[in-house]
């Protein structure tokens, strides 16, 4: 008999406390099916996020450390710069990454520094209640735009991956959703990708994933995931942004440990 | 070997000697120099300078470093602490291993870039969210600066927990001569909880988000535990002159300097007057005080500020003596000469105060 589903080992037998529907979840699998499968587990440390995220330590079998709202890129920066054999990546939301910890995430991004985020889009600020998220779209309701986001009071969607891309130091970015089989699937593989980037030493790299927030969009799960299909990805459009090869610096023979693991690369 | 040096940069090859292998900073005014410095003699000894884009992000890096394991430093002043107080946090909360520099400046607000002491409750009280503390040293030289470093790197790891060195713009920018000589690399401690890669061995966890009510309170009663430890057994201080003195000051840092040459110039006109320099500030030498306390009626507290330590002295005294208080606030630093009139008017008044009380027993 052949096996075609398993629970990953680096999954703890333990029941994930997110909502019906919510993505968190298979993003959470996902990232775990890939450390098992490119044999990282031992390698790994997590970083996790103030938000529906936090509790990751309780399904992960790997080493997890809580940060600050918005601080993971820094934490994962600091981690890195001792660690730079380990795969050191941050798991963060819209508020964490693009309101709170825009600096910290922008900057390390900037320096190229050699971590993995994993950016979970899901429009709103899901643990706090489904307020505006920096993610949130005009006009979507939220418990604080109640009649609708309007860019004259409350500014625009950000998108992420595109205003990294702007930066030297991002080598790889890509935006994918976990709305549909093929979505979740092709998700896997730019998680994959991004670890890949990592190992290989060529600088910082972010999956953003669309995520349904089935309670807090107020719809039910398959409305949430239709939602992400028609009306998200106009704003949020899916697809690889940046797939630089090369690390950018200033400084010549810099070691692993001043780099933070782009090992044996002189910078220009 | 004797070498002349700022205290910024001192403190930077103290920290280096040390073993600190991580030091992440960002430029403000009067501690730039470290930061400065640390660029430098980090990237000579092929080891991690970050200039970060904030102190929040230095901060967060230095608490990542941290759980990774390793030595690391931040350094800022006032602007700077306020906002890496979150991390600080954090690390009490983690239970993880840092060494923080404040060199001080005159505030509140952006204030000046003088040397100021206007930081003490801040440092003193914990600074950020939460139930914690954090030891605090204040040396008041140059070659004290290069001897408290060590101990802080030893002292963090000791107890798991962040540690601040408070300075203040004098004492960074001034040149002092120093000798690094007996300057040992504090040993290194087994660390079972950092994080590395879980394999072979079962996963780790660090985080502070205990949503158990009961789990917390546990948490904050071992915390609390630690913080007794240090009490008991890391309080500091020197004392000068304080044997037979009627009328003790109390002063840390560049202020216990200044102190220093004002009882100098008491002594000279036969004013029994003496010093306790807290080198902690927390825990705060409190035991000492009240001993003092004993044989001594009057306590002059002396502050570059409007009034800070001054209330961990009445805390201490318990009313046992008379506290008296000269502070100068907002970054302008006194002459000894200044503070040896108010302490010398102060004294007689005192003693017209006791001559006076024994008339009436008659
Ligand atoms: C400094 C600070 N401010 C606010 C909070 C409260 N808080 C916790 S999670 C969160 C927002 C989470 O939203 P997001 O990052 O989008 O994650 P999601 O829950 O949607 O996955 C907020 C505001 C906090 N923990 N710390
Ligand atoms: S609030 Fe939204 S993001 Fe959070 S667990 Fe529920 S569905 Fe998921
Ligand atoms: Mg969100």
């Amino acid at each position: 008999m052949k096996t075609v589903y398993e629970r990953p080992k680096l999954l703890k037998e333990a029941h994930f406390h997110y909502c019906p529907g919510c993505g968190h979840g298979i993003i959470n699998r996902l990232i775990v099916e890939v450390l098992e499968e490119m044999g990282l587990g031992g390698e790994a440390i997590c970083v996790a996020p103030a938000g529906c995220g936090m509790l990751l330590y309780n399904y992960f079998e790997i080493d997890v450390i809580e940060s600050a709202h918005g601080r993971g890129a820094a934490v994962a920066t600091g981690i890195k710069r001792v660690r730079p054999e380990n795969l050191v990546f941050s798991y963060q939301g819209d508020g964490d990454l693009a309101a709170i910890g825009t600096a910290e995430g922008f900057h390390a991004a900037n320096r190229g520094e050699n971590i993995t985020v994993i950016f979970v889009n899901n429009g709103v600020y899901g643990m706090t209640g489904g307020q505006m998220a920096p993610t949130t779209l005009l006009e979507q309701i939220t418990t604080t735009t109640p009649v609708g986001r309007d860019s004259c009071v409350a500014g625009h969607p950000v998108r992420v991956c595109e205003v990294f891309a702007t930066l030297d130091g991002a080598a790889y970015l890509e935006r994918t959703a976990v709305n549909r089989p093929a979505a979740v699937r092709k998700t896997k593989k730019a998680i994959a990708k991004a670890f890949q980037c990592q190992l290989d030493g060529r600088g910082f790299s972010l999956v953003e994933i669309l995520s349904p927030c089935p309670v807090n969009w107020k719809m039910g799960p398959l409305d949430a995931c239709s939602w992400i299909d028609e009306v998200m990805v106009k704003q949020f459009p899916l697809g690889v942004t940046k797939d630089g090869t090369k690390p950018t610096g200033g400084a010549k023979d810099v070691t692993a440990a001043t780099r933070g693991g782009a090992k044996d690369v002189t910078c220009s | 070997m004797r070498q002349l040096m700022s205290g910024n940069a001192a403190l930077g090859e103290a920290a280096v000697l040390s073993g600190c292998t991580h030091y992440f900073g960002y430029p403000i005014t009067p501690q730039n120099e470290l930061t400065e410095y640390m660029a430098k003699r980090m990237g000579e000894l092929g080891l991690c300078f970050i200039q970060s884009e904030s102190e929040i992000a230095a901060i967060n890096m230095v608490l990542g470093a941290a759980a990774a394991g390793a030595r690391a430093m931040t350094s800022s002043s006032g602007p700077g602490i306020s906002l890496k107080q979150e991390g600080i946090s954090y690390l009490a909360a983690d239970e993880l291993p840092a060494v923080i520099v404040n060199v001080a400046r005159g505030g509140p607000g952006m204030g000046n870039i003088s040397a100021s002491q206007s930081d003490y409750f801040q440092s003193t009280r914990g600074g950020g969210h939460g139930d914690y503390k954090t030891i605090v040293l204040a040396p008041a030289s140059v070659q004290e600066l290069t001897e408290v470093v060590p101990l802080a790197f030893d002292l963090a790891d000791k107890y798991r927990n962040p540690l601040l060195i408070l300075g203040d713009g004098m004492l960074g920018q001034m040149m002092e001569p120093v000798d690094f000589d007996g300057l040992a690399r504090p040993a290194d401690y087994d660390k079972p909880y950092i994080l590395t890669g879980a394999k072979d061995r079962p996963a780790r966890t660090i985080h502070s988000l205990i949503f158990d009510t009961k789990l917390q309170e546990e948490h904050n009663w071992k915390l609390f535990r630690k913080f007794q430890l240090m009490e008991q057994n890391e309080v500091r201080y020197e004392t000068y002159l304080a044997d037979d003195a009627e009328m003790v000051v109390v002063a840390y840092g560049m202020g216990a300097r200044i102190a220093k040459g004002a009882i100098r110039r008491l002594r000279e006109e036969g004013l029994k007057v003496g010093l306790l320099r807290p080198v902690t500030l927390w825990p705060f030498p409190a035991k000492a005080l009240r001993e003092m306390a004993k044989t001594v009626r009057d306590f002059f507290v002396f502050e570059m500020s409007a009034g800070q330590m001054v209330d961990d002295v009445k805390l201490a005294l318990e009313g046992e003596a008379h506290v008296h208080f000269y502070g100068r606030p907002g970054g302008v630093i006194p002459m000894p000469v200044e503070l040896s009139r108010i302490v010398a008017r102060h004294y007689y008044q005192a003693r017209s105060r006791d001559s006076a009380a024994k008339e009436e027993k008659r």
